[in-house]
C-alpha cells in the first residue's frame, strides 16, 4: 500500500493547517498531510485508538480538529466532551458560525421565532435578530432563489428546507443558478450556499414527506452533497458546509434527530469530501450512509455473532464520492454491498456502483450488490412502509449470499 | 432659425421648455453639463404613489452620452445579427434594438453600486454597465476572451465589479435572485438599490410575486422592471395576463408606467423609483417598449405581429431617432457631426467584431475550471491515490 500524495497536491503548503489565522483555517485534508495518510491507514487496520488520538488532535484551541474517524473510544480518550442529541449538535454547529463571520445567516420557513419545525434553529432568532434569522413566508422557489441572490454579493445563508421534499420546488434555483452560476460567470461569483433539510422515510409520515432528494440532485454540477449520520459529524459537517465557497446540500434524516452522543468541547470541523469509517473488518465491505447506517450497524452485530467480519464506510459524502477511501477498503475485501435508502433507481447506490466497477473492477471477487428503498411511494401503513426502506435482516442474507 | 425650421416639421414629441442660448448662436458637438430640461412626451402613469414630474432635468453633455451609447448597443445587435448568420455565433441569441433607451437611461439615474440583474436579453445592459464590446463578441462567439471565458454565452453576461448579475436563462429566475441581492444590500447597510428586470412573458411567474410578497415584507431596496415589449416570444400580452397592467400587478407595492422609448423618462423614473425604495421598499416600473427582432434570432419575428406595425414604431418611436431630433433641435449638435459620430461608432465596433474573430477559443483543460472553488481539496482520486482522475477546480 503506496499511499503517496500526487505532485499537484503535495504542493499544497502544510502551512495552511498550521495557520492560526481562523480565516484561513482549513480542514487538513488529503492534499496538505502528506504525512497524514500513513498514520492515518495503520490506525484503522488495527483500530488502535492511541493513533487516531495522537496523529490528528491539535492542541491549540484556535487550531481545528478534522477527524473523520468518530467511533466511541476516540471520544472518551479525548478530554471531556459534552453530551448531546443530533439537532443540538446541528445547532450548536451553526450558532459558532454564526458568532464567527457575521455575513452567515439562516432563512427558512419557521426558522425564528419558532425555533424551527425540528428545533435546529432554536434560540437563534433571539441571539441573532431578525435580519439574520430570517422567517420567510411558504414559498421554496422565492427564498431559495433570494438566497442564492445574496449568496452572489457574499453573503453566506443557510436555506432550510422544512422537509428535504420542499425543495423539489426549488429546483431550478438549486440546478441552473446555485449549481451553474460559478461555471457559466467564469468564475466571478462564487455561491457560498448551505442548503438543508430533513429527508428520508420518516414514521408513517405518507409518500410527499418521505423523499430522498438525493438521487435527483446529485446531478447536478457544480454542488456538493453530504449525508450527516452523528452528532459529531453532524456538527462538523456543518461547520465545513458553511465555511465552504462551494453551494452545499446537507441530508439530514428525521429519524436521526435525537440521537445522542458525546461530542468534543473544542472546535472541530469534518472534510467534506472524506468517507467515515466506522467498523474496520476484513471480510466485506458495507457502504452506506445517513440512516442506513444504524441498520448496518445492527445487521453488523449478527453478522459478527456468525462469524463475519464485516467494514462499515459511512461514506457521507455524496457528491463526490470519496473514491480513495471505498477503494482501499475495496482492495482488502474484494467484496461490496451497498445499503442506502434512496430509490433503487438512479439512486445514491446505483452510481456508486457504476463508480466502483468503473474503478475497482480489477480488485472484485463477486458483484456490487446495491440494497436500496423500493420503486414506490412511500406508504402510509406501518407494516408496508417497512417493507419499503431495506431492514438489518436483509443486509444478513445479502452479506452472507456475497461471502459464500 | 434652426429651430424654427425644426418645430415646423416637428411632431409633440418635442417640447425644448428652456435654453440657454438665443438661437442664432450654434452650440457645436459640446460637453457642457448646465442643465437643460425636458419634457417627456408620455405622461407617467402611477398606482398607488405620486407620479414623478414630466419635467426630467439632463445636460447636453447626457443627451449626446445617450445618443452615442445608444447607437452603439444599436450596431452591436446589428452586427451580432450578421455574425449569427453567419454562424459564428450559435444557440440562441436574443437582441435587443430597440429596447436601447432602457439600458441607457437606467445608468444615467443610478451609479455602479446599484445592482441591475436581468434575463438573456443582457447584451446591451451589460454594455451600459461598462462591459467591452470585444468581451461582448468574444463571449458571443464562444472565445477565452469573453467575459465569461466563453462558458457562458449569449445569456451569461456578467460584471462583477459593476454589480451587474446576469445573464439568466431561465424566464422568471432572476427575479428572486435581485431580490436576495437587495436582501444582502440591506444587510450590509450598502444604501443602494437593485433593479431586477424581466419582460411581460415573465410577468406571469409564480416566483415574481412570492419575491414580491417577501421584498414587500422585510422592505428590501428592490425594484422590479417589467419591459413590456408586448410580446412574450410569440405570445401577446392581451394572450398572455389577463390584466395587462403590469404595474398595477403588485397590488400593494406601488408602481409606474413609463414611456420606455423615451429615454429621460426612464431615467426620471429610475431615479424616482430609487429614491423610493431605498426608503420605502419595492417598487414596480413597467416601461412600454418594443423589439424591432424577433424574440430570439431563430424566430423571423414576423408571424404574431406585421411588418407595419414594426415600421411603425421605428417610424415614430425609435429611441435613437428621438434623441437625435433632441439634439438637432436644441442645437447641441449638426447632422453632419452626428453621422460622423456614427460612423467612429460603425467602425469601432467593426474593430471590436475583427478582434473579437482573431481570438482563441478556450483550452480543453477549462472544461474543468471554475466547477468548484478550490477549497478542502476538490479533487477525485483513483485507487492509490497515485492517479489524480480530475481536479474538480
Amino acid at each position: 500500500m503506496s499511499a503517496i500524495i500526487h505532485g499537484a497536491g503535495a504542493a499544497t503548503a502544510l502551512s495552511t493547517f498550521n495557520s492560526v489565522d481562523s480565516k484561513k483555517l482549513v480542514a487538513p485534508s488529503r492534499t496538505n498531510l502528506p504525512v497524514r495518510t500513513q498514520k492515518y491507514i495503520v490506525a484503522r487496520s488495527d483500530a488502535s485508538k492511541k493513533n487516531i488520538g495522537s496523529g490528528l488532535r491539535v492542541r491549540h484551541s484556535q487550531k481545528l480538529i478534522a477527524n473523520a474517524v468518530a467511533t466511541k473510544e476516540a471520544e472518551t480518550s479525548a478530554s471531556t466532551g459534552h453530551e448531546l442529541l443530533l439537532f443540538e449538535a446541528l445547532q450548536e454547529g451553526l450558532e459558532e458560525e454564526m458568532d464567527r463571520d457575521p455575513h452567515v445567516c439562516v432563512m427558512g420557513e419557521d426558522v425564528g421565532h419558532y425555533g424551527g419545525s425540528y428545533k435546529v434553529t432554536k434560540g437563534l432568532a433571539d441571539k441573532f435578530g431578525d435580519l439574520r434569522v430570517l422567517d420567510t413566508p411558504i414559498c421554496e422557489n422565492a427564498f431559495t432563489g433570494m438566497g442564492i441572490g445574496a449568496a452572489m454579493t457574499g453573503l453566506r445563508p443557510v436555506i432550510e428546507g422544512m422537509n428535504m421534499g420542499f425543495l423539489l420546488l426549488a429546483f431550478n434555483q438549486i440546478s441552473n443558478n446555485c449549481g451553474m452560476l460559478h461555471y457559466t460567470s467564469g468564475g466571478q461569483f462564487t455561491i457560498p450556499v448551505v442548503i438543508r433539510g430533513p429527508g428520508g422515510v420518516g414514521r408513517q409520515l405518507g409518500a410527499e414527506h418521505s423523499q430522498r432528494l438525493e438521487s435527483y440532485f446529485q446531478s447536478i454540477p457544480g454542488i456538493q452533497m453530504v449525508a450527516c449520520s452523528t452528532p459529531y459529524n453532524a456538527k462538523g459537517l456543518m461547520k465545513a458546509a458553511i465555511r465552504s465557497e462551494n453551494p452545499v446540500i446537507l441530508f439530514e434524516h428525521v429519524l436521526l434527530y435525537n440521537l445522542k452522543e458525546k461530542i468534543p468541547d473544542e472546535e472541530y470541523i469534518c472534510n467534506l469530501e472524506e468517507a467515515e469509517m466506522v467498523r474496520p473488518g476484513e471480510h466485506i465491505t458495507i457502504l452506506t450512509y445517513s440512516r442506513m447506517r444504524y441498520h448496518v450497524m445492527q445487521a453488523a452485530k449478527t453478522l459478527v455473532n456468525k462469524g463475519y467480519d464485516p467494514e462499515v464506510i459511512d461514506i457521507r459524502s455524496l457528491k463526490p464520492f470519496d473514491l480513495y477511501t471505498i477503494g482501499n477498503s475495496v482492495k482488502k475485501t474484494h467484496r461490496v454491498l451497498i445499503v442506502e435508502e434512496c430509490m433503487r433507481t438512479g439512486g445514491i447506490g446505483a452510481s456508486l456502483t457504476a463508480a466502483i466497477n468503473e474503478n475497482f473492477h480489477d480488485y472484485l471477487d463477486a458483484p456490487v450488490m446495491c440494497l436500496s428503498s423500493q420503486d414506490v411511494p412511500t406508504p402510509y401503513a406501518g407494516t408496508l412502509e417497512e417493507w419499503t426502506v431495506v431492514q438489518p435482516a436483509q443486509i444478513v442474507t445479502a452479506v452472507e449470499q456475497l461471502c459464500k | 432659425m434652426a429651430l424654427s425650421r425644426l418645430s415646423s416639421r416637428s411632431n409633440s414629441f418635442l417640447k425644448p421648455v428652456t435654453t440657454a442660448l438665443p438661437y442664432a448662436i450654434r452650440r457645436h458637438v459640446s460637453t457642457d453639463t448646465s442643465p437643460i430640461t425636458i419634457e417627456t412626451a408620455v405622461p407617467f402613469t402611477p398606482h398607488q404613489c405620486e407620479a414623478p414630474s414630466r419635467s426630467v432635468e439632463t445636460s447636453s453633455e447626457e443627451i449626446l452620452s445617450f445618443f452615442r451609447d445608444m447607437a452603439r448597443m444599436r450596431r452591436m445587435e446589428i452586427a451580432a445579427d450578421s455574425l449569427y448568420k453567419a454562424k459564428l455565433i450559435r444557440g440562441f441569441c436574443h437582441l435587443y434594438d430597440g429596447q436601447e433607451a432602457l439600458a441607457v437611461g437606467m445608468e444615467a439615474a443610478i451609479t455602479k453600486k446599484d445592482a441591475i440583474i436581468t434575463s438573456y436579453r443582457d447584451h446591451c445592459t451589460f454594455i451600459g454597465r461598462g462591459g467591452k464590446l470585444v468581451d461582448a463578441f468574444s463571449e458571443l462567439m464562444g472565445r477565452k476572451t469573453g467575459c465569461s471565458h466563453g462558458k457562458g454565452g449569449s445569456m451569461h453576461f456578467y460584471k462583477k465589479d459593476a454589480s451587474f448579475y446576469g445573464g439568466h436563462g431561465i424566464v422568471g429566475a432572476q427575479i428572486p435572485l435581485g431580490c436576495g441581492i437587495a436582501f444582502a444590500q440591506k444587510y450590509n447597510k450598502d444604501e443602494a438599490v437593485t433593479f431586477a428586470m424581466y419582460g411581460d412573458g415573465a410577468a406571469n411567474q409564480g416566483q415574481l410575486f412570492e419575491a414580491l410578497n417577501i421584498a414587500a415584507l422585510w422592505d428590501l431596496p428592490a425594484i422590479l422592471v417589467c419591459e413590456n415589449n408586448h410580446y412574450g416570444m410569440g405570445t401577446a400580452t392581451w394572450r398572455s395576463a389577463k390584466s395587462p397592467a403590469y404595474f398595477k400587478r403588485g397590488d400593494y407595492v406601488p408602481g409606474l408606467k413609463v414611456d420606455g422609448m423615451d429615454a429621460l423618462a426612464v431615467k426620471q423614473a429610475c431615479k424616482f423609483a430609487k429614491e423610493h425604495a431605498l426608503k420605502n421598499g419595492p417598487f414596480i416600473l413597467e416601461m412600454d417598449t418594443y423589439r424591432y427582432h424577433g424574440h430570439s434570432m431563430s424566430d423571423p419575428g414576423s408571424t404574431y405581429r406585421t411588418r407595419d406595425e414594426v415600421s411603425g414604431v421605428r417610424q415614430v418611436r425609435d429611441p435613437i431617432e428621438r434623441v437625435r431630433k433632441l439634439l438637432l433641435s436644441h442645437d447641441i449638435a449638426t447632422e453632419k457631426e452626428l453621422k460622423d459620430m456614427e460612423k467612429e461608432i460603425r467602425k469601432e465596433v467593426d474593430d471590436a467584431v475583427a478582434q473579437a474573430k482573431e481570438s482563441p477559443v478556450p483550452d480543453a483543460s477549462e472544461l474543468f475550471t471554475n466547477m468548484y472553488v478550490k477549497d478542502c481539496g476538490v479533487e477525485s482520486f483513483g485507487a492509490d491515490r497515485k492517479e489524480l482522475k480530475v481536479t474538480l477546480a
